[in-house]
C-alpha cells in the first residue's frame, strides 16, 4: 500500500529524482478545491496537511409529490430515488521524504485553483530551511508555528477522533498490537516526544499543557553517539545494526557483578548494572551491532525510567510516545515499553500512536483552521483512503527505508454531525463495541476474510446494477473491486493496519472504498422496491397480530422482528436465496427461524416483564429496510406505543448494504402513518421519534453516535434499549453493557459464526438483559 | 583482560615490586610463618573476641588482626585497613611475622603494583576503632585483579591466618565460591547499601582528621563564586543517597537503619569510562577525567540555541541548556572534525546530568531535600560534582541541596569493617 506513487520509491530510494512524476489521482488528490495548507518538515520526512472539499454522489430518497394518494399501482416505489452530487469537507495528510520536497511543490502550484489561500502554516525543524522554497513555489506566506503546540494539538486531535488510534506494542505477543478503545476524557495525559532530545509534556485540557521535563539524552544522542561508535551514518542503519546486535557483550550485567548468586538474592542477572561497563578497556574489540545494541537500551532505559518518574510525580499512568525515535520502529516501541513496564512495574502504560508522524502537520494545521473550528466536528477515518500502519516484519518490510521511500496517505472525512457515547453504557471507558477482535482470533479472521473477498463479485456486481444509466459504473465497480481486494491482502498480512481488525472495520472499509468509486448506495433501488412491497403488507399483519390474545401476540411480534431480519442482503447465505427465489416472503422468512428454545432465549423473561409496567421510553436500532423495518420493528414499535412507552426509532444517516437509513425511515413512517392510526397520532405527538445514529456503518459503535440522538435519550428517559441485527447486536454490542434493561436479537444468517455460537444456520439470539443492582 | 597482560601479571616478581599490588599484598601476608594470635580466656579455634567498652583499656577479646573491610565493585575493589598504632610491646612481640610484614608494607606504600593505590590523602589519623588507637588506610584496585588476588591466597594458604574476611559488593557473592574452593577462606558476605550508609554515617561521625567530612558548593549556578563549604551532616534524615560507581543505585534513607532503594540507573560511572574508551582509546579514569577536563562539550551536544536559535520561551528552555547529548554528532561534517577531548567531556556531561536528573526526580517523588552524591565516579571529578551541585540547585529553584562526601567511594568498606566489629559484639 506504501508502494503507491513516487516511481522508483522502493528499491530505489535513495535516488534524489527531482524530476519524478507524481500520480496526481493517487496522492494529492482533490487539490483543486485545496484550502488552509499546512506542513511539518522533519529531518528526513515531509508532512503536508490541507483541507478540502469532495463532491461525491449521494443517494437521496424524496416522497413523490402528491400526498394521500393512496390508490397505489402494483409496480409504483414508494417514494423516488436520485443521485446527487453533495460537497463533504475532507481533510488530507501526506507523507513523503524531503528529496521529493520541490517535486511536490511544483506539483501543488500547477494543480491548486483555489486562490483564496494566501498563507501556508508551518512547523518542524526543516521549516526553516525550505521557507524560502515554499514561499517562492507556491506562493504563500510562511507562518511559524510552535512546534510542540503543533503536536500536542495533533495529538488531542487523533486521539478524539480516530478509534484505535493508540496501541501498546508486545513484540513476542500475537497480535503484537494491542489497540485502545477511545477513552471517553483523554485528558490528562503524558506525552514524551523523542526528537532529538526528549520532552515531557503533561496535557491537561485542549489548550492547556504544561513542559514539565526533558532529558538531553535522546534520538540525537542515538545517532550521534552511535555514529561515531559504529560508523554508521544513517538512523535506520543503526536500527538496523541494534536488532542484530547482543549487549552483553558491552554492557555490566548484575550476573557479571554478582556471578550467580543473583538467584538466590532474588536479583534478575540480566539486568543492565552498568552500560557500556565492559568496554572500558583499550584490549578489545566490540562488535557495532553490540554497540548499537547497548546504546538502544541505555537511551531507552533512560528515557523511560525519566517518563516513570514523571507520571508519578503527576499521578499518571497513561503515556504516549512519539517522536522520530518511535514512529513505528519496531525496535524501539519494544525497548522502550520493556523499560515502562520495568520501572513501573506495570503501574504505566506506554502508549504509540498509529498516527504518529502526522501529529505536527496536523497540529500546525488546526492552528491555522482555527475560524473554521474543525474542532467542532466529529472526523472520521476514511478507510478506502488511507494508507494503514506498516508492517514491523522483516519480511514484508525488509527495511526501514524502503517504508520512507515512499507516500503514505491519511484522509479524514468530517463527519455532518458531532458524534458522543450513548448515555445509557454502562462504563463508557470500558466499552468495546466489537465483538470478536480479528487481529487476536486468526481462525476468526481467516474466516471473515475469505468470506468478504468470496462476497466481493456479488458487491460488485450490485453495485453495477444499481446504476444502469452510468456508462463507466462498469469500470468503476471494477476499480471499486480492485482497491477493496488490495485491502484485504493488506490485512490479511497486516491485520493491524487500520487498528483493531474486525467484522466491522472489514464491513465499513468496505462501504469507505464504494463510496470512493461513487457507488453511494448500491442497494437503494431493492429498498425501494423491498419497502414498496413490504408497506402493502403492512396492514394485513398488523390486522393479524390485533387478532391475537395478548400473549401469544408478543411471541408473535418477537417472531416478526426475526423473520424481518432474516431480509439480510450483507448476509451471503440470505442473499443467495433472494437472488434466487424473488417471491421469498416474511412467511417463508418465519418459517426458516428456528424454533424455541433459541440459541440464546430469555424470551420468557421478557414476557414476565412485558406483564408488568409499561417502559417510559424505548430506544430502537433499526437494521434492515423493507419487511425488516416495516413488517418486523413497527408492528414491534406499534405495541410499545400501545403500552404507553414512547419510542426513539434510530436509523442509520448514511446507507450501507440494504440498512435502513434516516430519510427513509421518515418516508416510511409517514406511509404507515398514513395507514395506522397509533403510529399517526404518536408521530404527531412527539411520542414516536425518528433519529439518525450519526452512523454510516453496518454494525453500531455506542461510542459515536449522534448528539441529537444522545440528548433525546437523556431528554425522554429511555430505559429500554432494542438493537437488531446481526451487524449490530452480534458483531458489535453483543458483550455491550447497559445501564437500563436491553433486547438484542438477531438471526444468524452465517453458518460459521452460529457453529461458534453453538448453532446452526437461522438460529436465533434473543438476549434481553436487566442491568444488575 | 588480555592475556598479555594476565601474563605480565603472574611472572612479576614479588613481593616489593611495584608493578603489581593484589600478589604483593598477599604475598606480604603469607610470608612468615602463619601463627595465629590466640585470644586470651578463649580457647583455640575462636577467633573473635569482643571488643572492650572503653578506649584505652586493654581489651579482653577482640578481632583477629589484620582489621580488613572490602568492597568489591563492579569495577573497583575498595579495601579499608585499620592499622593499630597502640601496639604494646608485648603484642609487638607476640604479632606473627606475616600481620607485622603486611601493616608495615601497607603503611609504609603508597603504590601496589600498576593498579593499587592507597589514597593517602584520605587516611584517618589517630581513629579510635573498637578500644583500639590507629590510622584507617583506604586502598583500592581493579575487580579484574581479584582472581590473582584469590590464586595467590590459596598459593600462600592464606586460610591459616584464621581471619574473618568482611566483604560487601557484589564480587564478595561472586567470588565466594573461588575464595572458598581455591583459597579455603570463607567471605563474610555483608548487604552492600547496609555497609554503605553505616560507613558513611560512621565516617561523618568521626570527621575527617579534624575536618568535616560533608560539603557542599555555594553559590552553585555562578561559576565565579562557586566554592567548596563545610556541611554539618549532624542531622542527616531524610536523605537521598545517590551511590555512582560503575552504575547508580538511588537509596531514601529515613534512619540509621531504615532506608530503601528508590531506583538505580545503569548510566553511571562504568559508562563514562566505557564509552570514552571507545570514543578516544584512553585507558584509565584518570586520563579520561583529564581528557574531559580540556575539553568543550558545546561542540559535541545540540543545545536549545542550536535548534531555536536562543531560548525556547514557549517553555522557558534557555538557549544554552543541551537539547540533545552528542547531537552535533549526527552531522558527518562536525564528527570529523571533533576532538577527542570535547568527546570525553561531553561523556562525562552526558552521565553526569542524567544522573542528576533523576536523582532530582527521585527527590522529588520522595519528598526529600538533601541529596548525597557518593562514589568513586566522584573521585577527582570536580567537574561531576560542579554540575550536580548547579543542577540540583538550578533546576528546584533552590529547594535541594547537593552533598558531597570526602571519603566518596569507601563507605562500603568501611562498614564491612564496621560489621566486623559486629560480629565480635555478637559473640
Amino acid at each position: 500500500m506504501a508502494e503507491r506513487g513516487a516511481s522508483g520509491g522502493g528499491s530505489g530510494g535513495d535516488s534524489l529524482d527531482k524530476s519524478i512524476t507524481l500520480p496526481p489521482d493517487e496522492i494529492f488528490r482533490n487539490l483543486e478545491n485545496a484550502k488552509r495548507f499546512a506542513i511539518d518538515i522533519g529531518g528526513s520526512l515531509t508532512k503536508l496537511a490541507y483541507y478540502s472539499t469532495v463532491q461525491h454522489k449521494v443517494a437521496k430518497v424524496r416522497s413523490f409529490d402528491h400526498p394521500g394518494k393512496d390508490v397505489e399501482q402494483e409496480h409504483e416505489p414508494p417514494y423516488e430515488v436520485s443521485v446527487q452530487e453533495e460537497i463533504t469537507a475532507r481533510l488530507h495528510f501526506i507523507k513523503f521524504e524531503n528529496t521529493y520536497m520541490e517535486a511536490c511543490l511544483d506539483f501543488i502550484r500547477d494543480h491548486l485553483v483555489n486562490t483564496e489561500t494566501k498563507v501556508i502554516q508551518a512547523t518542524g525543524g526543516g521549516a526553516y530551511k525550505f521557507k524560502d522554497l515554499i514561499e517562492e513555489k507556491l506562493r504563500l506566506k510562511v507562518d511559524k508555528e510552535d512546534v510542540m503546540t503543533c503536536l500536542i494539538k495533533g495529538c488531542n486531535f487523533v486521539l478524539k477522533n480516530i478509534p484505535h488510534e493508540a496501541f501498546m506494542y508486545q513484540k513476542d505477543s500475537d497480535p503484537e498490537f494491542r489497540f485502545q478503545t477511545n477513552h471517553p476524557n483523554i485528558f490528562p495525559y503524558l506525552l514524551v516526544n523523542i526528537g532529538s532530545g526528549v520532552s515531557i509534556v503533561k496535557v491537561e485540557t485542549e489548550d492547556r499543557f504544561e513542559w514539565i521535563g526533558g532529558s538531553s539524552i535522546g534520538g540525537g544522542t542515538f545517532w550521534g553517539l552511535g555514529a561515531l561508535l559504529t560508523k554508521t551514518k544513517k538512523f535506520d542503519e543503526l536500527l538496523q545494526l541494534a536488532s542484530r546486535g547482543r549487549h552483553a557483550n558491552v554492557d555490566m550485567l548484575v550476573q557479571d557483578i554478582y556471578g550467580g548468586a543473583h538467584q538466590t538474592l532474588g536479583l534478575s542477572g540480566n539486568l543492565i548494572a552498568s552500560s557500556f561497563g565492559k568496554s572500558a578497556t583499550a584490549d578489545r574489540e566490540f562488535s557495532k551491532e553490540d554497540m548499537a545494541k547497548s546504546l538502544l537500551h541505555m537511551i531507552s532505559n533512560d528515557i523511560g525510567q525519566l517518563a516513570c518518574l514523571y507520571a508519578k510525580l503527576h499521578g499518571l499512568d497513561r503515556v504516549y510516545f512519539g517522536g522520530f525515535f518511535i514512529r513505528g520502529h519496531p525496535v524501539t516501541m519494544r525497548t522502550i515499553t520493556y523499560s515502562i513496564n520495568f520501572f513501573s512495574k506495570g503501574e504505566v502504560q506506554a502508549l504509540f500512536l498509529r498516527h504518529e508522524g502526522y501529529l505536527g502537520a496536523i497540529g500546525a494545521f488546526l492552528k491555522g483552521a482555527e475560524q473554521d473550528n474543525p474542532n467542532q466536528y466529529s472526523w472520521g477515518e476514511n478507510y478506502a483512503a488511507s494508507s494503514g500502519l506498516m508492517s514491523t516484519s522483516p519480511e514484508l518490510c525488509p527495511t526501514q527505508r524502503a517504508r520512507s521511500g515512499t507516500f503514505d496517505l491519511l484522509e479524514m472525512d468530517r463527519l455532518e454531525r458531532p458524534l458522543v457515547n450513548l448515555p445509557l453504557l454502562l462504563d463508557p471507558s470500558s466499552y468495546v463495541p466489537d465483538t470478536v477482535d480479528l487481529t487476536d482470533d486468526a481462525l476468526a479472521r481467516q474466516y471473515w476474510l475469505t468470506c468478504f473477498e468470496e462476497a466481493l463479485d456479488g458487491v460488485v456486481k450490485r453495485a453495477v446494477a444499481s446504476q444502469p444509466e452510468s456508462i463507466d459504473a462498469a469500470e468503476r465497480a471494477e476499480k471499486f473491486r480492485q482497491k477493496y481486494w488490495s485491502k484485504l491482502q493488506t490485512l490479511r498480512h497486516q491485520p493491524f493496519a487500520y487498528g483493531t481488525l474486525t467484522v466491522r472495520s472489514l464491513l465499513d472499509t468496505r462501504e469507505h472504498c464504494l463510496n470512493e468509486f461513487n457507488f453511494p448506495d448500491p442497494y437503494s433501488k431493492v429498498k425501494q422496491k423491498e419497502n414498496g412491497l413490504a408497506l402493502k403488507c403492512f396492514q394485513s399483519v398488523t390486522r393479524s397480530l390485533d387478532s391475537l390474545g395478548w400473549e401469544e401476540r408478543q411471541l408473535a411480534l418477537v417472531k416478526g422482528l426475526l423473520a424481518g431480519n432474516v431480509f439480510d442482503w450483507g448476509a451471503k447465505a440470505v442473499s443467495d436465496v433472494l437472488e434466487s427465489d424473488p417471491q421469498f416472503g416474511f412467511e417463508e422468512a418465519k418459517r426458516k427461524l428456528q424454533e424455541r428454545p433459541w440459541l440464546v432465549d430469555s424470551y420468557t423473561k421478557w414476557l414476565q416483564r412485558l406483564k408488568g409496567p409499561p417502559h417510559k421510553c424505548a430506544l430502537i436500532f433499526a437494521d434492515n429496510s423493507g419487511i425488516d423495518v416495516i413488517l418486523g420493528v413497527f408492528p414491534f414499535v406499534r405495541e410499545l406505543l400501545c403500552r404507553g412507552t414512547e419510542v426513539i426509532l434510530a436509523c442509520n444517516s448514511g446507507p450501507a448494504l440494504n440498512d435502513v437509513t434516516y430519510s427513509e425511515s421518515l418516508i416510511v413512517a409517514e406511509r404507515i402513518a398514513a395507514m395506522d392510526p397509533i403510529v399517526c397520532s404518536a408521530l404527531r405527538e412527539d411520542r414516536l421519534l425518528l433519529v439518525q445514529t450519526g452512523s454510516s456503518s453496518p454494525c453500531l459503535d455506542l461510542s459515536r453516535l449522534d448528539k441529537g440522538l444522545a440528548v433525546l435519550v437523556r431528554e425522554r428517559g429511555a430505559d429500554l434499549v432494542v438493537i437488531e441485527g446481526m451487524g449490530r447486536a452480534i458483531h458489535t454490542n453483543y458483550h455491550a453493557s447497559l445501564r437500563c434493561e436491553s433486547l438484542k436479537l438477531a438471526v444468524v444468517k452465517n453458518a460459521w459464526l452460529a457453529e461458534r455460537l453453538g448453532g446452526q444456520l437461522f438460529s436465533v439470539i434473543f438476549k434481553y438483559e436487566v442491568p444488575t443492582e | 583482560m588480555s592475556r598479555n597482560r594476565e601474563k605480565q601479571l603472574v611472572s612479576l616478581p614479588l613481593p616489593h615490586s611495584q608493578t603489581l599490588f593484589v600478589p604483593a599484598l598477599l604475598e606480604h601476608m603469607m610470608a612468615h610463618g602463619h601463627h595465629l594470635r590466640i585470644p586470651v580466656n578463649k580457647p583455640v579455634g575462636c577467633r573473635l573476641a569482643s571488643p572492650r567498652l572503653e578506649p584505652g583499656h586493654q581489651p579482653e577479646r577482640e578481632a583477629a588482626f589484620p582489621w580488613f573491610g572490602m568492597d568489591i565493585g563492579g569495577t573497583l575493589v575498595k579495601l579499608v585497613y585499620f592499622e593499630p598504632k597502640d601496639i604494646t610491646a608485648e603484642e609487638e612481640q607476640e604479632e606473627v611475622e606475616n600481620l607485622k610484614s603486611i601493616r608495615k608494607y601497607l603503611t609504609s606504600n603508597t603504590a601496589y603494583g600498576k593498579t593499587g593505590i592507597r589514597d593517602v590523602h584520605l587516611e584517618l589519623k589517630n581513629l579510635t576503632m573498637c578500644g583500639r588507637k590507629g590510622n584507617l588506610h583506604f586502598i583500592r584496585f581493579p575487580t579484574c585483579a581479584m582472581h590473582m588476588f584469590i590464586q595467590m591466597g590459596s598459593e600462600k594458604n592464606f586460610s591459616s591466618l584464621h581471619t574473618t574476611l568482611c566483604a560487601t559488593g557484589g564480587g564478595a557473592f561472586k567470588f565466594e565460591e573461588d575464595f572458598r574452593m581455591i583459597a579455603d577462606l570463607q567471605l563474610h558476605k555483608l548487604d552492600e547499601l547496609d555497609c554503605l550508609i553505616q560507613g558513611l554515617l560512621y565516617v561523618d561521625s568521626v570527621g575527617f582528621n579534624g575536618k568535616p567530612e560533608c560539603y557542599y558548593f555555594e553559590n552553585p549556578t555562578n561559576p565565579e563564586l562557586c566554592q567548596k563549604k563545610p556541611y554539618c551532616l549532624d542531622n542527616p534524615y531524610p536523605m537521598l543517597l545517590v551511590n555512582m560507581g560503575s552504575g547508580v543505585s538511588i537509596l531514601a534513607v529515613y534512619s540509621k537503619d531504615n532506608y530503601k532503594r528508590v531506583t538505580g540507573t545503569s548510566l553511571g560511572g562504568g559508562t563514562f569510562l566505557g564509552l570514552c574508551c571507545l570514543l578516544t582509546g584512553c585507558e584509565t579514569f584518570e586520563e579520561a577525567l583529564e581528557m574531559a577536563a580540556k575539553g568543550d562539550s558545546t561542540n559535541v551536544d545540540k543545545l536549545v540555541k542550536d535548534i531555536y536559535g536562543g531560548d525556547y520561551e514557549r517553555f522557558g528552555l534557555q538557549g544554552s541548556a543541551v537539547a540533545s547529548s552528542f547531537g552535533n554528532m549526527m552531522s558527518k561534517e562536525k564528527r570529523e572534525s571533533i576532538s577527542k577531548e570535547d568527546l570525553a567531556r561531553a561523556t562525562l556531561v552526558t552521565i553526569t546530568n542524567n544522573i542528576g536528573s533523576i536523582a532530582r526526580m527521585c527527590a522529588l517523588n520522595e519528598n526529600i531535600d538533601k541529596v548525597v552524591f557518593v562514589g568513586n565516579f566522584l573521585r577527582i571529578n570536580m567537574v561531576s560534582m560542579k554540575l550536580l551541585a548547579y543542577a540540583m540547585d538550578f533546576w528546584s529553584k533552590g529547594q535541594l541541596k547537593a552533598l558531597f562526601l570526602e571519603h566518596e567511594g569507601y563507605f562500603g568498606a568501611v562498614g564491612a569493617l564496621l560489621e566486623l566489629f559486629k560480629m565480635t559484639d555478637a559473640q
